[in-house]
């Protein structure tokens, strides 16, 4: 019950946080409305309605990935600069139950920009979105949201040793928007990308939404995505564990 | 001769002081992976979209990047004076401004011509683009034009920076701007006309529209009105931007706000 009380106040807290941040507010939100006004674009001069609409549901998630990628892959590093990464690690509790409402609430801050971008479609676009399972689509996104953050609490414990991680935040954006599908069906990509984009939790966070949305079978993609988020998750916690007494062990926890 | 010596080596000399993205740990990640998958993100969109071919989104995310190293170096050449706490010093300094700013203009045009030049050559050996061996020196001057005109826009920014504390986010929103407005991945005439009127004002996009030409066979006779285009727009955001640097020089002097904007 402690360990749950940790995990929300910490999101709650951090979601505050990152609100007040004009880097990660308004930026998260306009960021990437221009790629997803470029892809509505392209679809619009080349393809059909149905196109559209895959675009505009795909375009949504990228926002949450966006906020992700760079934040999460630097969260670490942020806490060592603000001197702040010794108390969080000698803190009683496990140092994950620390960080993961951290990127949790990293990739929740991805829904201003979800929202943004289905709004933009709607009234710039005239994409209009007719929900075929509205409760799983409101199952789907939140599912999507929490695996990302727990993707990113991997990502982030995974480069806590490079000293400029944003830069690897910032390069694995567009590969990660590229391979899970986002705007790009995975039947036109090569099929040695298809594995990669399987044990990736945005793919299958993507294809809850998206059958959500127009129908299909959302709840299994759902729970494959919670599934690997999980796996990510338990993965960031035994990594953080090796981490941790490494860096004890060699009194380098706040070396940048 | 003074004045050469600041141009040249005062502006390496703050360039590589100021612009720490030349870590192999940033420039790497940042300069070479980013712009190939955005190449690659374009040119899978184009196919799933059945717009244009590969070539035109390798030409045009390709020589678009060119405004990252050129608009972000700018900005940092400029505003990372006042982080570093050096802006009161070297606006107190009686060197000429002139070739104290432009001289860092230099090694950013530099930089982004490899970047750019990197990002073509990558992506058309990705996706199997032909561009003939005869149409590279015209292209090369092409790039050179494009990073001057980036140049000078970053220029501008540089001197907003002097105001504006986000300058990271001013330089991202310009980053998008061009990425939407200047035919990088959707051909001007698809725009809506007062998205395509604005991209006339706009670096990149005359620039763009000469790579793709030329890249098709095109010779730089033919082109020549394309890159004078190019060129004017980047005189003109150049010399806007100097004016509004001793503009924002003046003012921070007036109002005691050099370091706390």
């Amino acid at each position: 019950m402690r360990t749950l009380r940790l995990l929300a106040f910490g999101w709650a807290l951090h979601v505050k946080m990152l609100s007040r941040s004009a880097f990660n507010g308004a930026l998260g939100v306009i960021w990437p409305l221009f790629f997803a006004t470029t892809a509505f674009f392209m679809f619009r001069s080349g393809g059909g309605r149905d196109t559209l609409v895959y675009a505009s549901l795909g375009a949504s998630v990228m926002g949450i990935w966006s906020a992700t990628s760079v934040a999460a892959s630097s969260a670490l590093q942020r806490e060592r600069w603000q001197g702040t990464l010794e108390l969080l690690v000698g803190t009683p509790v496990h140092f994950a139950v620390v960080l993961l409402p951290i990127t949790i609430a990293m990739s929740t801050i991805g829904v201003y920009s979800l929202a943004a971008t289905l709004l933009w479609g709607r009234y710039l676009f005239g994409i209009h979105l007719h929900f075929v399972h509205p409760w799983l689509f409101a199952l789907a996104v939140p599912t999507a949201i929490l695996s990302i953050g727990m993707l990113g609490f991997l990502l982030s414990v995974t480069v806590v040793r490079y000293r400029t991680a944003w830069a690897l935040g910032n390069a694995i954006e567009y590969p990660v928007w590229l391979v899970c599908g986002f705007l790009v069906p995975l039947a036109l990509l090569p099929s040695w990308v298809r594995p990669i984009a399987w044990i990736l939790a945005p793919t299958w966070g993507i294809r809850g939404i998206r059958e959500a949305a127009l129908g299909g079978h959302a709840l299994a993609d759902t729970a494959i995505c919670l599934g690997i988020g999980v796996g990510y998750a338990a993965a960031g916690v035994l990594l953080a564990e090796t981490i941790l007494r490494s860096a004890r062990e060699r009194a380098s926890l706040s070396l940048t | 001769m003074k004045s050469l010596r600041l141009f040249f080596v005062g502006g390496l000399m703050s360039y590589r002081a100021l612009f720490n993205w030349l870590s192999p740990w940033i420039f790497v990640p940042t300069f070479l992976v980013a712009p190939l998958f955005q190449i690659l993100l374009f040119a899978y969109i184009g196919r799933a979209a059945g717009l244009e071919s590969d070539r035109f989104y390798v030409i045009g995310n390709g020589l678009q990047y060119v405004s990252l190293p050129c608009v972000f170096a700018m900005g940092n050449a400029i505003t990372g004076e006042r982080w570093q706490q050096t802006l009161g010093a070297i606006l107190a300094t009686p060197a000429r401004r002139l070739p104290l700013f432009l001289g860092r203009a230099l090694p950013v045009i530099g930089n982004g011509v490899l970047v750019t030049a990197f990002a073509l050559a990558a992506g058309s050996v990705l996706l199997g683009v032909h561009v003939p061996a005869s149409a590279i020196p015209a292209l090369a001057l092409v790039i050179v034009v494009s990073a001057f005109a980036c140049t000078g826009l970053g220029l501008a920014m540089g001197a907003v920076g002097l105001r504006v504390r986000e300058v990271a986010v001013l330089s991202n929103i310009v980053f998008g701007v061009l990425l939407v407005f200047c035919g990088v991945n959707v051909p001007l005439s698809s725009l809506p006309g007062w998205m395509s009127t604005t991209a006339e004002g706009l670096p990149l996009t005359h620039g763009i529209a000469a790579a793709r030409q030329v890249a098709d066979g095109a010779g730089l006779r033919s082109v020549a009105g394309l890159l004078a285009g190019e060129a004017v727009v980047g005189i003109a955001y150049g010399v806007a931007g100097y004016w509004l640097l001793r503009y924002m020089e003046w003012q921070s002097r007036r109002l005691a706000t050099l370091q706390t904007a």
